[in-house]
């Protein structure tokens, strides 16, 4: 099989990654990670003061899998409705590993209330693309210094 | 004061009740911050860890002021007003950082780590005009500075010229838990979650102090026995009744007396990632629980592994902040910080666990908004008794004690 070109790694990890959230269903959202793929949640502050502490962390397929069944079956929240906004997306090989970042904001309109800016960020991404395209490593740097309310799905 | 004259609504008469009116009307939101974050209490600001070294700062709010944490050149902590004395600018815009003084950018007066002003620029004025008068005195003006009491590398503050002694206003019950996890080996910073939640900001404290709740809404809790009403628990409380420590022991994921009457039970769910919940024991004792409300803004959390302080700040009757700073000790090893940090999963606002917290306290200023002014709460459960410890967690006891103390501390 031939090496995805850039435009299929970006629309395979940004745009149908985030359709996929925004769709209402997390089912499938592990599968864009990789069997070990870790993915995190960090403050942009966190990570700058190199501080380790993620607002979601998952190690594994198995992490993975249990935060989509939470997020979907077991926590308790208003019905909400997500749009991400995705742009600045860039792919770029550095010794032979592919790397992508882009920038995201996430549009949360919680039913009968007004639409709002939940998180602003940027992705940080390893991409795995032998077989199929898939995440080994997302890094979710959101900017906001005050989360409005909860952040009940993954970015 | 209050803004206007007309009277608070009356207490209501029936034991067990909480008047929606206290979650809701500006008046009472008003005496709160007369009395209570602006009156004799110790409001938690920071950590240590987080200015381990002279020059360190940073920013948070008491009650709705802002001040700065600071660790001067003698390596004392200091909490000062973030308000220039000249013209009131917000001193620092940053959360954290080191520094050498602290400058107003508007006409640079600049004021030492102690809060002492140091320097007027054309204090005398400038080709022999202008200037302040011979009667102004650089030495006489500083930041407003704060009561400190700092306590097995935890920091309070308290905006009363002379605030009662910290350990008595614990009690030695809720001292006995603070020290607990506060004992004294130097703590290690791992981080923080700042969100915003439109509920009034005693909703926080009470979710803490009702052990019923988690037993039912926290399908995550329930299910993997974290946290649960058949559990061997204590709810304890001070004389004031104003701090609780709701402590308890991890259970099993078996169908009980007390499982099958959860909806959210389900004895078949299992973990993909058991990782998460690789618990370590660390504490001495059986209990693997521990969640402290110190009165008024602390909620000290030791679940399993997860230690955080979680710090309220008042934003008006309907919203509050809720700033969680996540450490563990100097002395862990990388597993257990890995371990605290995958736990922390279950926390703060995309938490397993919290986020139902925040979600239903918002759900209840949402129910509660337009509420006629008769109306109040219903707090029965476990009786109507206030007594200061109890034996199992079916009990809403930890709430209606709150009520009894903070009536005293209100005037209502």
């Amino acid at each position: 099989m031939n090496a995805p070109t850039p435009q299929e790694v970006l629309d395979r990890i940004y745009l149908d990654y985030a359709d996929a959230i925004d769709g209402g269903s997390l089912a499938g959202w592990p599968e864009f990670f990789t069997e070990e793929g870790v993915y995190r949640i960090i403050s942009k502050e966190n990570h700058d003061r190199n501080l380790p502490l993620s607002l979601m962390y998952c190690k594994g397929m198995g992490m993975l899998k249990d935060r989509a069944h939470a997020s979907e079956s077991l926590n308790v929240y208003a019905p909400r409705t997500w749009r991400h906004l995705i742009s600045n997306m860039r792919v770029r090989e550095e010794d032979g590993r592919v790397m992508a970042s882009a920038n995201f904001a996430v549009l949360e309109t919680i039913a009968g209330k007004p639409t709002q800016l939940l998180v602003a960020g940027r992705y940080v991404d390893r991409v795995q693309c032998e077989d199929r395209i898939r995440l080994k490593h997302r890094l979710v740097i959101y900017d906001t210094g005050l989360v409005p309310g909860s952040i009940v799905f993954p970015i | 004061m209050e803004k206007t004259d007309r009277p608070l609504p009356a207490w209501p008469q029936e034991p067990g009740r909480v008047p929606y009116w206290v979650y809701t009307d500006g008046r009472v939101y008003e005496r709160e911050l007369a009395r209570i974050f602006n009156g004799p209490t110790w409001s938690y600001v920071g950590l240590e860890c987080e200015i381990p070294e002279p020059g360190n700062y940073k920013r948070t709010v008491l009650g709705e002021q802002s001040v700065l944490v600071v660790r001067g050149k003698d390596g004392q902590i200091r909490v000062l007003a973030n308000r220039c004395a000249h013209r009131g600018v917000e001193l620092c815009q940053s959360d954290s950082g080191k520094v050498q003084d602290f400058m107003c950018p508007y006409h640079q007066w600049v004021y030492d780590l102690e809060g002492r002003l140091r320097g007027v620029p054309f204090k005398r004025g400038v080709q022999g005009k202008g200037g302040m008068p011979e009667t102004f005195r650089t030495d006489s003006v500083s930041l407003g500075r704060l009561a400190v009491h700092v306590r097995g590398g935890a920091i309070f503050a308290s905006m009363a010229e002379d605030p009662p002694p910290f350990e008595a206003y614990l009690g030695t019950a809720i001292l006995g838990f603070y020290d607990r996890v506060f004992d004294g080996r130097p703590l290690r910073l791992l981080g923080y979650l700042r969100q915003k939640i439109g509920g009034n900001w005693k909703l926080m404290l009470e979710n803490i102090k009702d052990p019923y709740h988690a037993s039912l809404l926290h399908v995550f809790f329930v299910t993997f026995g974290l946290f649960r009403v058949d559990n061997p628990s204590r709810v304890i409380m001070d004389d004031t009744k104003l701090h609780t420590a709701l402590a308890s022991r991890r259970g099993r994921q078996e169908l009980n007396d007390g499982t099958s009457q959860m909806k959210s039970f389900n004895a078949k769910l299992s973990l993909s990632g058991p990782e998460l919940l690789d618990v370590q024991k660390e504490f001495a004792g059986d209990e693997t629980v521990v969640m402290h409300t110190i009165w008024p803004n602390l909620i000290l959390q030791q679940q399993s592994n997860t230690l955080a302080c979680r710090q309220i700040v008042p934003c008006g009757p309907d919203a509050f902040e809720l700033h969680w700073t996540f450490f563990g000790y100097e002395s862990d090893s990388d597993e257990m910080t890995e371990r605290r940090l995958r736990q922390a999963n279950l926390m703060g606002p995309g938490g397993l666990v919290s986020m139902d917290d925040g979600e239903i306290v918002a759900r209840i200023q949402d129910g509660i908004r337009a509420a006629p002014q008769g109306d109040a709460g219903i707090v029965e459960m476990g009786g109507l008794g206030t007594e200061i410890e109890t034996d199992h967690m079916v009990t809403e006891v930890a709430i209606r004690a709150f009520y009894e103390g903070y009536r005293k501390v209100m005037d209502l």
